[in-house]
């Protein structure tokens, strides 16, 4: 029986803070955001390219972020890239909805995250079901995947599919 | 021992201050606070360290305003009956306990929703008077291109933002004040950064990060030989310090009553009555003219002509109250008392290895507010730890910014006292943050 502070702080968490995924900022990209969190002064500055598939549908390719800030929001930005690094821009926004839920939980796991039902994309994200009990620190885990969000539906809108 | 005029020497506070809070004084004052006694996180004890963002209200303050709505309310300012009469007296009375606080005269200090408000207050007044409102009386508070106005890079962003605003509307320009390695704003800059072209001086009594105390006289003697105006944001020095705004010979002073063991929702704004009475209205409306016709308008001499609309009577009740009761602890006793815990503070945070203090080090003018930062620990992380012991301190940038930046950290946590604040409290802090570098693996 951990306490909410050991579910808090899971190691998973501890180590994609201490050795974050995908920092660093790329050469080649078709749009870069910056968000805050502006209660804390957290940062993360994203770029993303995006590719198309075979089918021409557009695909998240190379993402990289740099940031400051807590081990729950540099975690979280880390989790994030490797989720959804590679998958189609329309399932990458429905992991970051999947995402969301979560934090929207307070700390009672939603059945899409179970053993039976969790998309394995998301299978590092379910150490954040801590989070959810600290309302403060919701914003610090939504921090990453709010920037990813923002930059993939601009560069959807304005990338041409094909042609690239 | 009786040198009581050192604030230079060691840091042994029976040997510098008059009169401190004994432990039965401290413990009467604990239990005058309700929220002191309640638990949080599983059944620990609160240990408060984040009066700097907002104080604790004794129950005499919960009382006043109570005691304002089941007896005494109605409308002030207007209306025959004694209910009305009643209100108003308790209205003005409140005014007249925070305005002797700081010793200004009750038609000195204007009501505001908090300190930012106050603040806001002057910076508009100076826009409006720029546009000629207030005819040739407010010319003083006019501004134009090649005007400045003079901030510091300590500021809390209610001083920093407000006055941004204004040289964007006017024209004027903002220079500021740099802090030194302490966090003391650099009074050596003043005979260069202030200079006749300075209209106005904002600056911080005691900076909410730092807790540094700052010497206003260099300050006002600057801005007096140059003509400028000087406005005072108070909030961090009131409610810990005896204050007297008039020795400090400021023109404006800002300061809320949340921080000062009263209400949230109320605030005072101090301005030397001839600069009252010569600065046109900001909010207009009910309350604060004379006479008013479809063409135009006459307004009520200050206070009320910045007090326009329903105040807010039953919190500016509170603050009296609260006011009252600083003033009966005596302020030179609630000060040696928050000096002993700031040094305790420092010693706390000096004991810990890997934990860096943003501010003086040294127990000599300052508040014992004291920020922090700890090696390879986000502060976030820090507050989170502290809050598992029970301990709540602020983290974060305090809405200081550019303060932060000078110090090359996004954020600081930041463990601040007041009058309730006890030895034993300093020592939980001490103990659950000698456990944060270990609970996140850094460090040895």
């Amino acid at each position: 029986m951990s306490t909410p502070m050991e579910q808090l702080y899971q190691q998973l968490i501890l180590d994609h803070a201490k050795h974050p995924a995908h920092r660093g900022a790329q050469e080649a990209y078709d749009v870069e955001v910056h968000h805050v969190n502006p209660t804390c002064g957290d940062e993360v500055t994203l770029r993303v390219r995006l590719e198309p598939d075979a089918s021409g549908a557009p695909v998240v390719g190379e993402l990289t972020w740099t940031g400051q800030g807590c081990s729950i929001s540099q975690a979280s930005a880390s989790v994030m890239s490797q989720a959804v690094a590679g998958v189609p821009v329309e399932r990458a926004l429905a992991l970051s909805a999947d995402f969301r839920e979560l934090m929207d939980s307070r700390g009672v796991l939603p059945e899409k995250f179970d053993d039976d039902h969790l998309d394995e994309a998301l299978e590092d994200a379910v150490a954040f079901v801590g989070v959810a009990r600290y309302p403060a620190r919701i914003k610090c885990a939504l921090l990453g995947w709010a920037a990813m969000k923002d930059a993939v539906a601009q560069a959807a809108a304005t990338t041409p599919e094909e042609g690239r | 021992m009786t040198d009581t005029l050192d604030r230079t020497g060691p840091a042994d506070e029976h040997d510098v201050a008059p009169r401190t809070l004994g432990p039965a004084e401290l413990a009467a004052v604990r239990a005058d606070f309700p929220l002191l006694t309640r638990t949080v996180r599983d059944g620990r004890p609160l240990v408060y360290l984040d009066s700097g963002a907002t104080s604790q209200k004794p129950e005499v303050v919960l009382d006043a305003e109570q005691d304002f709505y089941a007896q005494r309310n109605a409308a002030v300012h207007r209306g025959a009956h004694q209910l009305a009469e009643e209100a108003t007296e308790a209205f003005e009375t409140a005014r007249h306990q925070v305005a002797s606080f700081v010793g200004v005269a009750d038609d000195e200090l204007v009501w505001t929703s908090n300190a930012t408000a106050g603040l806001n207050l002057v910076a508009y007044a100076m826009s409006n008077a720029t546009l000629g409102r207030g005819g040739d009386a407010a010319r003083r508070f006019a501004l134009a291109p090649g005007d400045e106005i003079v901030v510091t890079e300590a500021e809390h962003h209610a001083n920093l933002v407000p006055w941004q605003e204004l040289a964007a509307r006017t024209g004027a320009t903002l220079r500021w004040l740099g802090v030194d390695d302490d966090g003391r704003i650099r009074a050596d800059e003043l005979a260069t950064v202030v200079t006749d072209r300075t209209k106005v001086l904002a600056f911080t009594h005691a900076s909410n990060v730092t807790g540094a105390i700052t010497d206003v006289a260099p300050f006002v003697a600057r801005a007096r030989e140059v003509g400028a105006l000087t406005v005072l944001d108070a909030c961090q020095s009131v409610p810990h310090l005896p204050v007297d705004l008039p020795a400090l010979g400021v023109d404006f002073a800002a300061f809320s009553g949340h921080k000062m063991l009263g209400p949230t929702g109320v605030g005072a704004l101090y301005g030397r009555r001839e600069l009252l009475e010569a600065m046109p209205p900001v909010t207009t409306g009910g309350s604060m003219v004379e006479v008013v016709t479809m063409e135009s308008t006459t307004y009520a001499p200050p206070p009320r002509r910045f007090e326009a609309g329903t105040q807010m009577v039953s919190q500016a009740v509170g603050m009296g109250a609260a006011a009252t009761y600083l003033a009966e602890l005596g302020m030179d006793a609630v000060a040696a008392h928050e000096r002993h815990l700031s040094g305790l503070l420092l010693d706390a945070v000096a004991s810990v290895p890997g934990v860096r203090v943003i501010g003086p080090t040294e127990n000599v003018d300052r508040l014992a507010t004291v920020s922090f930062v700890v090696d390879g620990v986000h502060a976030h992380d820090v507050g989170q730890v502290l809050d598992d012991a029970g301990v709540a301190v602020r983290v974060g940038h305090h809405c200081a910014q550019p303060l932060h930046r000078r110090f090359g950290v996004a954020a600081t946590a930041r463990a601040s006292a007041a009058v309730y604040t006890t030895d034993e409290e300093i020592a939980v802090f001490r103990e659950a943050l000698a456990g944060v570098r270990a609970f996140f693996g850094v460090g040895d």
